[in-house]
């Protein structure tokens, strides 16, 4: 495929987050983390630094907790095979309130650039849905992107959906690395409560 | 192993309720068999099933952000599989009690639970879990209890063992 089918991550990830409202996110560590801080630092995000394969899993304990407001775990196609067992899940737990977006350029984009399974065709959107999420089509240009942001907002989920991306490499942008002022911050945002 | 029921899981299960525990993520053992299937049928608690337990600490991460306790249930063979996300809870200084049936010990007819059951404890303390280990029945709730208000108010990660004895040996059907 063309690299003119793949969106910009960063554009990608900027225009889910431009109307969030209360959402709350949830991201996997390396690029995805990345992303949501270069989009604009806000408190109700959490961005994961490891745990790698916790990102979903850690969305559904949030969104069990909070099931008013949108969750949204975003990650990249390395981090959601390594949890891939979380879509089994959420499949059987059925939040209707979480989404799970997956940033995929078929790479591990942190350790050099190898394949994924994606790389080898494997599809984490038709998984998705045998295990009990809407699924969205792969999404390949902006005009999909912007409906998947309203989508986040619909609260019927579970809400699952690929966003394919070129594989240029961005500046890192970087947000605050420790986790317990992390984890403080979102704490205060969302409950009113520190720590 | 005949007659009444034993009383400790209920007793564990009303330690949950006295502790304000909303969600309960695990990966069944026998020895849990009661409490998660009280925990399935009251309206409080949220039940969830995983695929593996390192998605429970995950999940109970997740809990805790939003507001809500939990435990994780799991055997001692399941806590292998944790190690890694254990790192989460450490580095975000963030509560996680779990509740661990051990296995390879006392009378295991399986010797492939072994390595990891005599692990167990030595693996929870080297990723910074405070071990606590109940060998008899009228101690596990008063574990537990303690387990959660430690963690909970002081954000830090715990385990509470139920030895094999407590729990009783695995029943196999063997010839020979």
């Amino acid at each position: 495929m063309g690299n003119d089918m793949l969106l910009d991550r960063r554009e990608a990830v900027a225009r889910l987050l431009r109307e969030r409202g209360d959402l709350l996110v949830v991201s996997g560590l390396g690029s995805a983390t990345y992303d949501v801080a270069a989009a604009g630092d806000d408190p109700r995000n959490f961005y994961l630094w490891g745990a790698m394969g916790g990102t979903a899993a850690m969305a559904l304990g949030l969104a069990l907790a909070q099931p008013e407001r949108p969750v949204l775990a975003i990650t990249g196609d390395g981090e959601m095979l390594m949890g891939i067992g979380s879509f089994a899940t959420i499949g059987a737990a059925q939040p209707k309130n979480l989404s799970v977006v997956v940033l995929d350029n078929e790479r591990y984009g942190e350790t050099g650039a190898q394949m994924t399974a994606t790389a080898h065709g494997i599809d984490l959107s038709g998984m998705a849905r045998a295990s009990g999420f809407e699924a969205m089509d792969d999404i390949r240009d902006m005009n999909a992107v912007g409906t998947l942001a309203a989508r986040l907002h619909w609260m019927e989920g579970p809400l699952y959906a690929t966003i394919k991306i070129d594989r240029r490499d961005y500046p890192k942008v970087l947000p605050a690395r420790d986790g317990a002022w992390l984890r403080s911050r979102f704490r205060e945002a969302v409950l009113g409560t520190a720590p | 192993m005949s007659g009444e029921p034993p009383a400790w899981p209920d007793q564990l299960f009303e330690v949950l309720l006295v502790n304000d525990i909303r969600q309960v993520a695990y990966v069944p053992d026998a020895g849990h068999s009661r409490v998660i299937a009280r925990a399935a049928e009251h309206p409080d608690i949220k039940a969830t099933v995983l695929t593996t337990e390192e998605e429970g600490v995950a999940l109970l991460a997740g809990a805790w952000l939003g507001g809500e306790r939990g435990v994780l249930l799991m055997q001692s063979s399941g806590v292998g599989n944790c190690v890694n996300m254990f790192t989460l809870i450490e580095n975000c200084r963030m509560p996680l009690v779990c509740l661990v049936t051990m296995r390879g010990e006392w009378g295991e007819f399986n010797p492939w639970q072994e390595p990891m059951g005599r692990a167990t404890p030595d693996v929870l303390a080297r990723m910074n879990l405070q071990v606590h280990r109940a060998d008899r029945p009228e101690d596990a709730a008063p574990m537990l209890d303690a387990a959660i208000a430690q963690s909970y108010d002081g954000f830090t990660a715990s385990a509470v063992l139920l030895s094999q004895r407590l729990i009783g040996r695995k029943a196999f059907v063997a010839g020979g």
